[in-house]
């Protein structure tokens, strides 16, 4: 049963994914591989559609994984029925972990094995992030894999320096909303066929 | 009063543009300033655990604002309401984008975009990498999970359960290194 196996594996992401919407696209990478409901190019898309989009991130990326998958079973009813079960997976280990926090809050935000444990969980959520972002990095600028150099995507590439230095570098365009990029490189795509 | 904590967070959800960060002065607005369910210290607690429980911060953060107003159900209908819009609007969207994927200038749209994608991330990944490494012992956690994880097939879960475990060894076991 395909939507018992959705729950489950973003049941796991929205339990382990420590540290906002970013850190849920290691395990989104992760049910890609295992299962193939979507690919690694298609998970780039949405992540591009989550961000986006109006709502938070990892909600905005688990509707569209479940759609994607459900939409592959029979049409739309399984598409929307694959949303609503990716996304509910998503956030019921949020769910009871806030009851379990609420009941025991003061114990909880003091404690020190909770801080010690994040010593430990924030580098490793970064280092799984990276991850991934070499991942999609990788799959977009060699898409034939390293025994086809020659493929080497160098529009990409160019255009990943681009958006790196008006990211980072210049001043007024730096704070801009990621959308903005988003969307200008959708144009440069398109212009250059990418 | 259910009700009204579902459209609230329907509200905010429509209007979290992005990471769970871009909610707070919406939260801000609605939750502290219209609804006075919460103080403004409060609304800081309630951001702080939802930070540091796993899961969508803003949904965490909802979960528990919704707690705090009126129990179990209030949590429940905060919850349903922070992720109703996402839902609803993906849906339409990625039914549109799924009708058009095969049009070679959509591809290639996409494909300017996910180049776009790498670079969010490795600002994310920037960001990040400010706040958790902070001495020796993190840079080798952060680079052992990240080679790790790019080179073998170990699920996300293994290093995530690893780290918070050699944290807590660590942090509690060999004195106050770091």
């Amino acid at each position: 049963m395909i939507f018992l196996e959705l729950f489950w594996a973003f049941f796991k992401t929205g339990l382990f994914a420590v540290g906002g919407g970013m850190a849920t696209i290691p395990f989104l990478y992760d049910i890609s591989t295992a299962t193939g409901w979507f690919t690694h190019n298609e998970l780039a898309n949405m992540i591009a559609v989550g961000e986006s989009t109006p709502g938070p991130i990892g909600v905005n990326m688990a509707t569209y994984v479940g759609f994607v998958t459900g939409m592959d079973v029979s049409g739309l009813p399984t598409a929307i029925l694959g949303s609503v079960t990716a996304t509910l997976g998503l956030v019921t280990p949020s769910f009871i972990v806030i009851m379990i926090v609420c009941m025991i809050l003061k114990a909880f935000r003091n404690n020190k094995y909770v801080n010690a444990a994040f010593y430990g969980l924030r580098p490793a959520s970064t280092g799984l992030i990276a991850a991934a972002g070499l991942s999609v990095a990788v799959t977009n600028l060699l898409p034939g894999g390293l025994a086809a150099l020659n493929a080497f995507n160098w529009k990409g590439l160019i255009l990943a320096v681009v958006l790196w230095v008006l990211t980072n570098k210049v001043k007024k365009v730096k704070s801009l909303h990621p959308i903005v990029f988003i969307l200008g490189s959708a144009v440069v795509g398109i212009l250059f066929s990418m | 009063m259910l009700w009204d904590l579902f459209l609230t967070f329907a509200k905010v959800g429509v209007m979290t543009f992005g990471g769970g960060y871009a909610m707070l002065p919406i939260l801000q607005r609605e939750v502290v300033e219209k609804k006075g369910w919460a103080t403004e210290e409060e609304l800081m607690d309630y951001f702080a655990i939802g930070q540091c429980t796993p899961g969508i911060i803003a949904v965490n953060t909802a979960t528990f604002a919704g707690q705090k107003v009126k129990g179990f159900w209030g949590g429940l209908f905060a919850t349903l309401g922070v992720v109703f819009p996402s839902l609803i609007i993906i849906m339409l969207l990625a039914g549109v984008i799924e009708a058009f994927s095969h049009i070679a200038w959509v591809q290639h749209a996409f494909g300017g975009i996910r180049i776009c994608v790498c670079i969010l991330i490795l600002n994310a990944v920037t960001k990040l990498f400010k706040k958790a490494v902070i001495d020796k012992l993190t840079l080798a956690v952060f680079l052992v999970v990240a080679l790790g994880s790019y080179f073998t097939p170990v699920s996300p879960v293994v290093f995530v359960l690893a780290a918070g475990i050699l944290g807590v060894v660590v942090k509690n076991m060999g004195g106050k290194k770091a």
